[in-house]
């Protein structure tokens, strides 16, 4: 499932929520009481918005014994990767292939 | 609104002509880059088929533009389907210029618009930050 650009943009557009995406990111597994220590926000304001970042597919949860474990989930940004960035791997991707196959190929 | 490119160019140990029969030859085309119903002839319509991905079927809907044997192939390189009305715009352009050891390949698609690149949109949002992450999706996508 993919969720559109702009409720990404939406999603994203609230610097505290993008703050616990990017710590999330950056730091790997994290628990709602250790994001909510960080953050200079309530626990129940850092579970809301874990919430509708889980919505927007940017994170994932694993609950564990009492607590339930956050991670980002990277692919989640792919509406947001433009047609140049794929592209730009696209060719250089092919540029190899293309080496493979001249190396290959008789004169 | 400026439109922008992506270039990549690399030396290679080949002869231009080589180079050239990888570029023009449809078999060969298709071992390195796609399937497709190429013809190096000013004018013939194409098309490149790939596995579909997000935003897009995975056919390009091309035209040549020019082609100057061993030196310059050029291309429209469109996006197909539903979306194609609103799609990718772009020149795929292939120059070969020989070199003391074999050929200096440069490819430039050319005609990318900010509408095409959400990413770039979204530059405000303080996505430098994240190009790590992004890069990772890249590689899973392409």
């Amino acid at each position: 499932m993919h969720t559109a650009p702009d409720a990404l943009f939406k999603t994203l557009g609230d610097p505290t929520r993008r703050a616990i995406f990017e710590r999330l990111a950056r730091g790997g597994e994290q628990t709602v009481w250790m994001l909510t220590s960080e953050s200079g926000v309530s626990q129940p304001a850092v579970s809301k918005h874990l919430g509708v970042l889980k919505l927007a597919g940017l994170v994932r949860d694993r609950r564990e014994g009492r607590e339930t474990h956050y991670r980002a989930e990277p692919k989640g940004l792919a509406p947001l990767v433009g047609w140049m960035s794929l592209y730009g791997a696209f060719w250089r991707e092919r540029f190899d292939k293309l080496e493979d196959l001249l190396n290959r190929m008789d004169q | 609104m400026t439109a922008r490119s992506i270039v990549i160019e690399k030396d290679m140990p080949h002869p231009p002509e080589k180079i050239w029969r990888a570029l023009t030859q449809s078999a060969l085309l298709e071992e390195w880059l796609m399937k497709n119903d190429f013809e190096p002839v000013v004018g013939r319509k194409f098309n490149f088929r790939s596995t579909p991905m997000p935003q897009w079927n995975g056919v390009t809907d091309c035209e040549v533009l020019a082609v100057e044997p061993n030196k310059k192939l050029s291309y429209r390189w469109n996006s197909s389907g539903d979306k194609a009305k609103d799609g990718l715009r772009t020149i795929v352009t292939w120059t070969l210029t020989p070199t003391a050891t074999g050929t200096h390949l440069r490819m430039e698609q050319s005609g990318f618009r900010a509408e095409d690149e959400p990413f770039y949109q979204g530059a405000n949002y303080g996505w430098q930050r994240m190009v790590g992450a992004l890069e990772g999706v890249v590689a899973r996508l392409a």
